[in-house]
């Protein structure tokens, strides 16, 4: 890393954002879950007009409200932290990533904001249709919002669709489409929200789960885990599939990132997907140690689905630190430089940009011209520019690899979750499955940990970057010092904990309350 | 119609003002939020002000968001100079709307861990400390803030300095602001506007006549502050030297009574800005002298968001500085820190929403707010904060 950074001081704007994402993460999901959920039931009720269906849908409302308003406290730093904590990075891609930002105000918080005042005041206010389009409503727009922030979030994992533009110092959008339909957007889009489905699905069968253990409010436990169940088996094979493609556009975009989600150190032809296996400690991508204590590999898995040909040659972390150069035996070549080389044509690049500025400041358009052209063939290594170490652009192998594979296994898990959930449903004897109705139920935490462990694959395996290859995070963060964020790190901390633990007081509460079954009244 | 770069800066500042302004008036709900206790004197009158205020709050914020995407969006070097620059401000300020919005929800949640009194003092630091401070922060686009912008710097990668291209100057890093007291004028005038217009929102919301005489007696404690703090700003900001920038070449430098001729060159602000006033003062005075009129957060209401849509406009057209530093040629313009033409365009296309939202906004509004709350309405609600 260069040297006119105070690594601390981004270690702790990283942490920072972390902390404050992760929490914002803790609450998000189950409202995009339980708010289709909750429309769900509304509709049979309005169908049926049967009104146990009303007090259903309006116990889950209730938990719904509860969670919602600690996503909202916890959304509103995380926008104002790119200009706070990341404020190079908001000059040098404002001017694409902050559309995204102002399109989900304008179109998505808004629309959630206004009808769930409807949703919540309008039951005895107005008609039964309109309050269920509210309903609808209000979970169209969490996802919509959903939508926005993943197409932002998207490109800094795959920038598209603009172009530096040296004399403003900043990169530029050329094409809006390009940024909003990005297929790693789209996956990322897709993929989130259905994981979001099945952890507001988990939610409702686990604490369903637990009235039929204490044998309360049966009726309205089995039929919310009939709705939770179908729902949640759909979503959860849904999800695999987006996961499939999240994980082959990684291999295409991020191919450091696909290394150490698999912990490939060395690149192979025809690789096998790890199933279960666990990393030599201590391990540098250039020593002799072998990757692995032990594993357990389904062959050719992992060419396959990375690049849809079970014999593709997939690069290791060494390799593309290194550079390769490689023909399979079908004669197909892949290659790519070292980092060396990028990290020099990176300085050509930031070198060009300068004494572009300095001809054009000077008015020698001639000189000018020349440093452009420079600039404009190095740009792709941009960001390499502000590194000096070629092992810097390795993540952090272990911890992207293990959050990948707990939510992979998870994912698999839930699955069968609601499938056998379905099967004693199909059965009529849920209730006498103790066993299961209890794994329901811890299956709850499991959900929140596959959840973040996503997230933790996503952002922990791009690292180094911000925006892949054009800038890192040291040269993404603001002028402050070090000790300050370290403040605001605590004080969030502090802040979001109680908040956290307040909210769980209340949730647990009003579970065990249980459904209101008059009308009115607290 | 979105063709001219230069109109687009123009559209898009216009833009900004009016989400600022009309924020301004949102924080109706943050005055009422200090007024609780004032206000209510049983537990009862305390839980219907409370409620009427909790219909509301998330229009307060979500503008506040929307304000800050939008910002984000159009002017991306303001972004990164004032929030990176003024972190402890901006800081402050988003604790201080944190802590609102769990504070109705979990206000008389049955285990809520931190207890009801916490709550309503969040509520109440909210409404004191977002409103003085979002005033302060506001006041330095007229004032000035000691920072640096210098894009050549992204090209340091060795050597002393770090490739950051804004930093501020001086170590409190934006709380300095506090210590000027012209800013401290506006954080104070809007701290007692947005307590006059939550009690002009009582009035129209709230139907119990112990409520409706406190209001009274409480609007004329805080319409005399607010009058004597927004008029030592305006009096100050139309005296004083502003920033001025070259249209040639866009050098910034001081000018006399800059803010003062920008009234008068733009007669159309300048009308928007006396009408605004008169609108604001015709509410206050026909709510006090009158025992029927509960209608007054209207004019006032119309009249706050004219003032501070001209104040911004004054701000960031004619030629000025909207966002200066005392070192001048690091000043921001609406033409040196907005995004590319591209994606102005695309934003404002996004723009011809906006009616739209307020249209649905305003039809839900009334679907839900169609009759007064009273103690009744308390009794049979299904969910009450
Ligand atoms: C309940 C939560 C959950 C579950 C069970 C799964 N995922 Fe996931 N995954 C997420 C929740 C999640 C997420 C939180 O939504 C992430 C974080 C960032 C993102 O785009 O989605 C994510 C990211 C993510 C990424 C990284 C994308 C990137 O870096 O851009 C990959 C490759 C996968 N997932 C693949 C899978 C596969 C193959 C699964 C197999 C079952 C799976 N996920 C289950
Ligand atoms: C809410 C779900 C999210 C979670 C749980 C999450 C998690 C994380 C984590 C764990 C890190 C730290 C990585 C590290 O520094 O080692 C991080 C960093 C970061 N994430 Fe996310 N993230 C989320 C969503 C997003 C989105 C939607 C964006 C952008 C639109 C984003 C932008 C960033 C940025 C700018 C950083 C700091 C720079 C960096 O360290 O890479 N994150 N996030
Ligand atoms: C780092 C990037 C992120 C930023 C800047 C951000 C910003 C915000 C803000 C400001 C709010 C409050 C909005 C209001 O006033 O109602 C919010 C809420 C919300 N955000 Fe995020 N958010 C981020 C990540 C995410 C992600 C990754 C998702 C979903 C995949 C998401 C989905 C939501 C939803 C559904 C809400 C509604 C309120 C809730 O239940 O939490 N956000 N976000």
């Amino acid at each position: 890393m260069i040297e006119n950074v105070d690594i601390s001081l981004v270690d702790w704007s990283r942490a920072q954002f972390a902390l404050t994402a992760m929490y914002h993460w803790m609450f998000v999901p189950l409202t995009l879950g339980l708010a289709f959920i909750m429309a769900i039931m509304e509709t049979i009720y309005v169908k049926t007009g049967n009104p146990e269906w009303k007090t259903i849908t309006k116990f889950w409302m209730t938990l719904f409200g509860i969670n919602f308003a600690i996503g909202v406290a916890t959304g509103l730093i995380l926008e104002f932290e790119f200009g706070t904590n990341w404020s190079n990075y908001s000059w040098f891609v404002g001017d694409i990533f902050g559309a995204p930002l102002a399109i989900e105000g304008i179109m998505a918080f808004f629309l959630e904001s206004t009808f769930i005042a409807v949703m919540f005041f309008g039951w005895n206010k107005i008609s039964k249709k309109f309050h269920l389009v509210s309903t609808w409503l209000v979970a169209f727009g969490a996802n919509l919002s959903a939508l926005w922030i993943l197409v932002a979030n998207g490109w800094m994992q795959f920038p598209t669709g603009m172009k530096f533009n040296p004399e403003t110092a900043r990169n530029e959008m050329e094409n809006f489409w390009e940024v909003f339909l990005s297929p790693v957007a789209i996956n990322k889009f897709l993929h989130t929200i259905s994981s979001g489905y099945v952890l507001g699905s988990i939610f409702v069968l686990g604490i369903s789960a637990w009235f039929l253990i204490r044998g309360r409010h049966k009726l309205l436990a089995k039929r919310s885990i009939i709705v939770a169940s179908v729902f949640g088996l759909i979503t959860s094979l849904f999800l695999v599939m987006t996961g499939d493609g999240s994980a082959y556009e990684v291999a295409q975009k991020q191919p450091m990132k696909l290394a150490a989600m698999e912990g490939l150190y060395e690149g192979q032809e025809g690789a096998g997907l790890v199933a279960v296996g666990a990393l030599t400690p201590g391990k540098e991508y250039n020593d002799n140690k072998d990757a692995f204590l032990f594993k357990v590999e389904i062959p050719k898995m992992l060419s396959l689905l990375s690049y849809r040909d079970a014999d593709a040659f997939v690069p290791g972390v060494k390799d593309i630190v290194e550079g390769y150069d490689y023909t399979n035996k079908n004669g197909v070549t892949t290659n790519d430089i070292s980092a060396e080389e990028k990290i020099k044509k990176g300085k050509i690049a930031i070198n060009a940009l300068a004494n572009f500025r300095k001809a054009k400041e000077a008015g020698n358009e001639a000189k000018a011209k020349e440093y452009r052209i420079t600039l404009e063939e190095n740009f792709q290594y941009f960001g390499y520019g502000y590194l000096n170490d070629p092992a810097s652009i390795i993540p952090n192998v272990p911890l992207t690899f293990y959050s990948f594979h707990i939510m992979v296994a998870l994912g698999f898990l839930f699955i069968a979750l609601f499938a056998v959930a379905l099967v004693f449903i199909y059965k009529n004897n849920l209730e006498k499955q103790k066993w299961f109705l209890w794994t329901a139920l811890f299956s709850i935490p499991l959900a929140y940990i596959a959840s973040q462990s996503g997230w933790i694959v996503a952002e922990e395996g791009r690292q180094p970057w911000v925006i892949q290859d054009i800038l890192p995070t040291v040269a993404a963060v603001s002028q402050i010092d070090a000790s300050s964020v370290q403040i605001t790190f605590w004080l969030f901390a502090a802040i979001f904990t109680a908040l956290l633990i307040a909210e769980i007081k209340i949730l647990i509460r009003q579970i065990k309350i249980g459904p209101k079954d008059q009308e009115g009244g607290k | 119609m979105f063709e001219s770069y230069e109109f687009l800066q123009h559209y898009w500042w216009f833009i900004i003002s009016l989400l600022g302004a009309v924020l301004v008036f949102l924080l109706f709900v943050q005055g009422g939020q200090t007024l609780i206790y004032s206000i209510g004197k049983t537990d009862n009158e305390r839980t219907m002000l409370v409620n009427t205020l909790g219909r509301k709050w998330e229009f307060t914020f979500t503008t506040l968001v929307t304000f800050g995407g939008a910002f984000f969006a159009s002017f991306p070097l303001f972004y990164s100079t004032s929030f990176g620059g003024a972190y402890w401000v901006w800081m402050a300020i988003l604790f201080a709307f944190i802590i609102q919005a769990i504070s109705y929800e979990y206000r008389t949640k049955p285990d809520n861990f931190l207890g009801k009194r916490t709550f309503e003092a969040f509520l109440f630091i909210n409404g004191a400390l977002g409103t003085f401070l979002l005033g302060t922060a506001v006041a330095t686009f007229f004032t000035g803030s000691d920072f640096l912008v210098d894009k050549n710097n992204i090209t340091l990668i060795t050597g002393d300095v770090s490739p950051v291209i804004s930093r501020w100057t001086g170590p409190a890093h934006g709380l300095e602001a506090v210590l000027n007291f012209h800013n401290v004028s506006l954080g104070l005038a809007v701290f007692f506007l947005s307590r006059v217009l939550g009690l002009l929102y009582f009035e129209n919301t709230i139907d119990q006549p112990e409520i409706a005489k406190r209001i009274k007696k409480q609007l004329l404690y805080n319409a005399i502050p607010f009058v004597a703090f927004f008029l030592t700003f305006v009096i100050w900001l139309l005296l004083r030297d502003g920033f001025a920038v070259n249209p040639e070449t866009g050098e910034v430098y001081m000018e006399a009574y800059k803010y003062f001729f920008n009234l008068i060159e733009m007669p159309i602000v300048g009308i928007m800005f006396l009408l605004g006033v008169v609108l604001v003062l015709f509410g206050i005075g026909r709510s006090l002298f009158s025992d029927t009129c509960d209608k007054a957060i209207w004019p006032a209401g119309a009249g706050t968001v004219l003032t501070v849509l001209s104040l911004f406009l004054i701000a960031g057209y004619n030629n000025t500085a909207f966002y200066p530093s005392t070192n001048l040629s690091s000043s921001l313009t609406i033409f040196n820190s907005s995004s590319s033409p591209y994606t102005l365009k695309v934003m404002s296309y996004v723009s011809i929403l906006v009616p739209f939202v307020a249209a649905y906004i305003v039809y839900a509004w009334r679907s839900v707010n169609n009759k007064k709350i009273d103690q009744d309405e308390m009794d049979n609600e299904s969910h009450v904060y």
